[in-house]
């Protein structure tokens, strides 16, 4: 990111938003829809895809526009190409679904204030050409669907007995409510970043090893 | 910002007013013609789908309907809901089956739950003065618990056929609606609760005393207009009439 003149695309340019920058388990980026629509994997599969577009296509036309827009003037510009798509989304999502955008609630709206967007905006596709950004965008929408997913399957398995609207285990079971509660949002992303900071500092050890041993 | 970006700041002169004016609005006009655009596009699709969604809330509250027609329910008069109506009053769906028969009026209920408004829409039958079905349109109670008021088998059997009979000056209902303890329902005015959603389970009760009590007194004495109403009209009437 902070090599500006390196505009050659690599797998890396992709990958880092899925992985190693991921908005969610990484940068801590968003979390107001992480916690709040992820009770159901149908819900955060929506609220993912929702996200993707918007960064996508605000991404494009900033870094299209990127040249023509002045320094001073640049949030605002960008604030309102998100307000824009965020509610194209939302007009898109009533027509499909008025199911799905009631469960969505206000959380479609409020993706103008995912800071995960601006934030994206502001350090990349203002300083990338287009192609870049799209690439980038992509991914990093992607690890955020990915992120939500996580979440929202977890989250729906155990607090309902579903995966997707459909059952799994029978009457029998007994779902753990506390799961599709705001309580069990916070619950599961912390399980997950446990997992994910055990597997860093494993890395970082298994790196470090041979080092010491030389 | 960094201080290589307040560099190159002070050694550039600063954007004068024009571009940044020509920006926001160029970026301004963009905008809204994107938005009026999706707008436009989508709206048919938008009013389509709620609709449709009112059409299937009528049609499950009220057994047997397969058409529908709008009414204004006020203090003196029951008028067909046209574009031209005015929209004061209460706004009941009514139901007929193939033959043009009134099966039920569908109307809107509301009462404070345990988190929020429980709203609710439910079907009444002016044959057997009984509510026929219900239909949770909204609410925000605890999943697992308050919800069950959606799922709960038992407590929706309450509704296959609630009385709500009027007295005999026709003012308000001979007998409440009234929710009681799960399992001591006695009476068919009664609603059994959930034992664990008490709170949910009252509201239900209450929204629907509430708004039969309001309702069926000046609903009742205009039932006969309701059931010589011309045939329903065809769906695109109907979508254009709720567009109004």
């Amino acid at each position: 990111m902070t090599k500006k003149q390196d505009n050659s695309i690599t797998w890396e340019t992709f990958s880092e938003g899925l992985w190693r920058d991921n908005p969610v388990f990484v940068m801590l980026l968003g979390m107001c829809p992480v916690l709040a629509v992820t009770n159901s994997a149908i819900n955060a599969l929506a609220m993912g895809v929702a996200t993707t577009f918007v960064l996508l296509a605000s991404g494009t036309l900033i870094s299209l526009l990127r040249n023509s827009i002045p320094k001073q003037v640049r949030i605002a510009t960008f604030i309102v190409i998100i307000a824009t798509f965020v509610t194209i989304v939302d007009y898109t999502i009533q027509a499909i679904s008025l199911d799905l955008y009631n469960a969505l609630g206000a959380f479609i709206q409020l993706i103008v204030v995912n800071c995960m967007i601006l934030g994206r905006a502001e350090a990349y596709s203002s300083r990338n050409p287009p192609l870049k950004s799209i690439v980038n965008a992509t991914g990093m929408g992607l690890g955020f669907t990915l992120a939500l997913l996580c979440l929202g399957v977890v989250r729906e398995i155990l607090g309902a007995g579903s995966l997707f609207g459909v059952d799994l285990f029978g009457p029998r079971f007994e779902p753990w409510v506390v799961m599709v509660l705001p309580a069990g949002g916070f619950l599961v992303l912390g399980a997950w970043l446990l997992l994910f900071e055990w597997l860093k500092q494993r890395k970082t050890e298994t790196e470090l090893k041979p080092a010491a041993e030389s | 910002m960094s201080t290589a970006r307040a560099d190159t700041q002070a050694t550039q002169p600063s954007t004068p007013t024009g571009p940044m004016i020509r920006t926001l609005m160029g970026i301004a006009m963009l905008s809204g013609f994107l938005v009026v655009l999706t707008y436009q596009l989508t709206k048919p699709m938008i009013a389509e789908n709620q609709r449709r969604a009112i059409e299937a809330a009528v049609f499950q509250v009220i057994p047997g309907a397969i058409t529908r027609r709008n009414f204004l329910v006020t203090e003196t008069s029951v008028t067909a809901v046209t574009p031209d109506t005015p929209t004061e009053g209460t706004l009941v769906y009514a139901g007929y089956d193939e033959q043009g028969n009134l099966k039920g009026v569908a109307a809107k209920a509301g009462a404070q739950g345990y988190a929020d408004m429980i709203h609710l829409l439910y079907g009444y039958d002016a044959d057997c003065e009984c509510i026929r079905g219900i239909k949770v349109l909204k609410l925000a109670e605890t999943p697992g618990l308050g919800d069950r008021i959606i799922s709960d088998a038992n407590f929706i059997a309450n509704f296959d056929a609630l009385e709500a009979k009027l007295n005999a000056t026709g003012e308000r209902l001979a007998n409440p609606i009234v929710t009681v303890k799960a399992g001591t329902k006695q009476h068919p005015w009664e609603i059994d609760a959930i034992s664990g959603a008490t709170i949910s389970s009252k509201a239900v009760g209450k929204a629907l005393n509430q708004s039969t009590q309001q309702l069926l007194p000046q609903l009742m004495p205009h039932i006969e207009a309701l059931r010589n109403a011309p045939p329903p009209p065809s769906e695109a009437e109907t979508a254009k009439a709720e567009n109004q």
